[in-house]
């Protein structure tokens, strides 16, 4: 029997700047074979190695209906990332995956959605975004609240631009602190959720960013009377082995690599109320 | 009823010499570096033959005992956690080829049939709780399971228990209970056997062994009556994991802050921890890659590491989820706690933090502990960082 561990050969068919500390890969498995077999849902995540450097887990940004490619969004933040940056078309690399538990996209269907991140960990809710505006008539309205900390950090303005294009979509940009040239709010995300209009019974909430911002907007959503059960979460952990194995990404009693990185807000609110957990 | 077997004392060499006919290398327990350690083993005289230990909160040491028993100790530093779950092995290798494709290739483990001698009920129950995690049925670890299918186990019940072990409170011990091949239990003058296996069968079968007599069981059960009663060590009543969560922010663990060293010994003893870190290690030419995991710790700053922040920055944080894990979540986790009350965290932490201490006092309900602290006594929700570590990102203090 193989170990779940070891990765599979993949081959970067398209490499592009985002910015210039975010890029965007796209691969593909070399063995045909395991490329028709990968089967993903939105919000998982692979294992992408380099030789010598290690693993990263970074989330799938491509349409999982898209079965010739794989997309991976990534910020240059460490050695591994930094070095697949480097690469260029042609190029070898590790890929094990898909892993965990994604976006409830079905279960949201038919309602109304409130798309919630921060900072520039947003690449699991951009794939979100595009994958629904790709499905337009199975949602109800969506809004789409984007916070950053410095307006320096705000990346693919040109997409939310594209996005306010779309019928029933609302695009709201903030920062923490803006600069002169910010034309957008200056203040914490929570300050749209009295504004905008959403059917508090009837809507999906979904959260990726700080655990700081994600507790403040549960407390706001809560205040609106939103069930706790359609507010989702995407965690994210230290991660070596992203099968429940290495025990690094545990909060509370879930592996985040097994159980998540997709929790509703009742499942984790009992860890999420501390810091350190 | 089973038929329990009498082996003689000066025929215990041929326990050992029938598993290593049976093609078993034989690993059992000797003194080595002033502690009992599991090692190879071919003669009786390795054993730690008249050998006790003395053991409390960061304290271990071996002793002359008065009697001629080979396992007249509770537990070493470490039982057979290593055997099982490798303190440090590669998983697969990378070889990047002439045209730059790279090729992946599995390590397999070489395991050979090993047989333990001395083996414990606590360590017993920690193999089962390793079980669980590591041969689940999504994916079954291939490197921990072919060293599993080969161990044969000869377990011991305790006749004697050290100050520091709990197991009966766990209620996995001092009597062997079941995940061995072959039991022993030690009188002075030889072994009451039982075989549980087939494999424990045949090897008992061919010893020259007489049926254990009435009076023989009967010290088997005085004994084994002894170590459950010199246990004084208690947990907390009622649910642990519910009384964890509730004092999540108990002001007691900001006193771990000036005690534990986050040295990360009591998860390197303690025979259910499972943590790993997975490590890469390239070759000098660069050309190929081993990719390994060893034992990882909760209390190493890495562990919890993610976009330059440390999740659980501050010293009480580590512990808390530490003693959290093993008696709370993992409760949810594994349907037992992660504890087999065998007392290695409590002797092998270098200042002497005894869980058992720390988990009653976090039973004491916060209010009641609050009103006795200061006034500004630091919750562990505070902003503050220690200057070693990166800060967190500014995020907001609410809470849900
Ligand atoms: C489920 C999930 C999905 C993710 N999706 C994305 C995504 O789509 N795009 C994206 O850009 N990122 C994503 N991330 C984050 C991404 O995995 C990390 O940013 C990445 O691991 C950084 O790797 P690195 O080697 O470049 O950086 P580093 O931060 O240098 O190192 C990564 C690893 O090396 C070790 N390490 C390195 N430096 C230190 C140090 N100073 N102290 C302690 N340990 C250290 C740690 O073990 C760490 O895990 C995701 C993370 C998770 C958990
Ligand atoms: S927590 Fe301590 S007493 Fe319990 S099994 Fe681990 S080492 Fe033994
Ligand atoms: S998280 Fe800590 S206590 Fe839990 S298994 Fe890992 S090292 Fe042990
Ligand atoms: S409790 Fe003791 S053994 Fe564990 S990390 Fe702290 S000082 Fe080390
Ligand atoms: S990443 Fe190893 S347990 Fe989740």
């Amino acid at each position: 029997m193989t170990s779940a561990l070891v990765p599979f050969e993949a081959e970067v068919v398209g490499c592009k700047d985002e910015t210039p500390d975010m890029f965007s890969l796209q691969l593909r498995f070399t063995d045909p074979e395991v490329q028709a077999a990968y089967r993903f849902s939105m919000g998982q995540f692979n294992m992408l190695y380099l030789p010598g450097m290690g693993e990263v887990p970074i989330s799938i940004v491509s349409d999982p209906d898209e079965r010739e490619m794989i997309d991976h969004t990534i910020r240059k933040v460490g050695s591994v990332t930094r070095n697949l940056g480097e690469l260029r078309v042609g190029d070898r690399l590790g890929l094990r995956g898909p892993y965990g538990r994604g976006w409830p996209t079905e279960e949201a269907e038919g309602t109304d959605l409130v798309i919630v991140t921060g900072g520039l960990g947003c690449a699991p809710s951009v794939s979100l975004i595009e994958y629904v505006l790709h499905r337009r008539g199975r949602y109800g309205r969506m809004h789409i609240i984007q916070g950053v900390k410095h307006s320096n950090d705000l990346i693919w303005r040109e997409r939310y631009d594209a996005w306010r294009q779309h019928p029933d979509v609302e695009v709201y940009l903030t920062a923490d602190t803006g600069d002169t040239l910010w034309p957008w709010h200056v203040g914490p995300v929570t300050q749209f959720f009295d504004r905008i209009d959403f059917d508090p019974a009837r809507c999906s909430v979904f959260i990726c960013g700080p655990e700081g911002m994600m507790r403040a907007v549960i407390k706001a959503m809560r205040q609106r009377q939103v069930p706790e059960e359609r507010i989702w979460l995407s965690m994210e952990r230290n991660m070596h082995c992203a099968i429940g194995s290495c025990g690094r990404c545990q909060l509370g009693p879930k592996f985040v690599c097994r159980d998540g990185p997709v929790f509703t807000c009742r499942e984790l609110a009992p860890y999420l109320t501390h810091r350190g957990v | 009823m089973k038929v329990r077997h009498f082996l003689a004392r000066d025929r215990f060499q041929t326990l050992l010499d029938r598993l290593v006919e049976a093609g078993y290398e034989v690993i059992g327990p000797r003194v080595r570096d002033h502690a009992i350690l599991f090692e190879p083993l071919s003669r009786v005289e390795q054993l730690p033959e008249g050998i006790t230990d003395a053991q409390a909160p960061g304290h271990y040491r071996l002793e002359r005992s008065d009697s001629g028993r080979f396992f007249d100790w509770a537990t070493g530093p470490q039982a057979i956690k290593p055997l099982t779950f490798a303190p440090r092995e590669t998983l697969w290798r990378s070889e990047r080829q002439p045209d730059g494709r790279l090729v992946f290739r599995e390590q397999p483990p070489e395991a050979q049939p090993t047989a333990v001698i001395g083996v414990r009920a606590c360590d017993l129950a920690a193999l089962s709780i390793h079980d669980r995690h590591f041969l689940n049925d999504a994916h079954p670890d291939p490197h921990y399971r072919e060293r599993r299918r080969n161990l044969f186990l000869v377990a011991v019940n305790c006749m004697r228990s050290a100050t520091t072990c709990f197991c009966t409170a766990t209620g996995d011990g001092p009597r062997v209970q079941h995940g061995f091949d072959l039991a022993l239990s030690e009188l002075d003058d030889g072994f009451v056997m039982e075989a549980h296996t087939l494999e424990g069968q045949a090897i008992l079968d061919a010893l020259e062994t007489t049926s254990a007599t009435h009076d023989q069981l009967e010290q088997v059960e005085a004994g084994i009556e002894r170590a459950t009663h010199q246990q004084t060590r208690r947990l907390p009543e009622g649910s642990l994991p519910d009384m964890l969560q509730a004092a999540v922010d108990h002001p007691h663990w900001q006193s771990l802050n000036d005690r534990c060293l986050t040295c990360g010994n009591c998860t390197a003893v303690c025979p259910t921890c499972f943590c790993q870190t997975h490590v890469d290690q390239l070759s000098l030419d660069g050309k190929t890659s081993e990719h390994g995991r060893q034992w990882g710790s909760c209390f190493d700053p890495d562990h919890s590491y993610i976009h330059g922040t440390v999740i659980r920055a501050e010293r009480p944080q580590r512990y808390r989820q530490w003693l959290t894990h093993k008696f709370g979540t993992w409760v949810e986790q594994y349907g037992r706690s992660g504890c087999v009350g065998c007392g290695r965290c409590i002797a092998w932490c270098p200042v002497g933090i005894d869980v058992i201490e720390e988990l009653a006092a976090l039973s004491i309900a916060p209010e009641a502990a609050l009103s006795k602290a200061p006034d500004d006594a630091p919750a562990l929700a505070t902003n503050a960082a220690p200057a070693t570590t990166p800060a967190r990102p500014t995020d907001g203090e609410d809470t849900p």
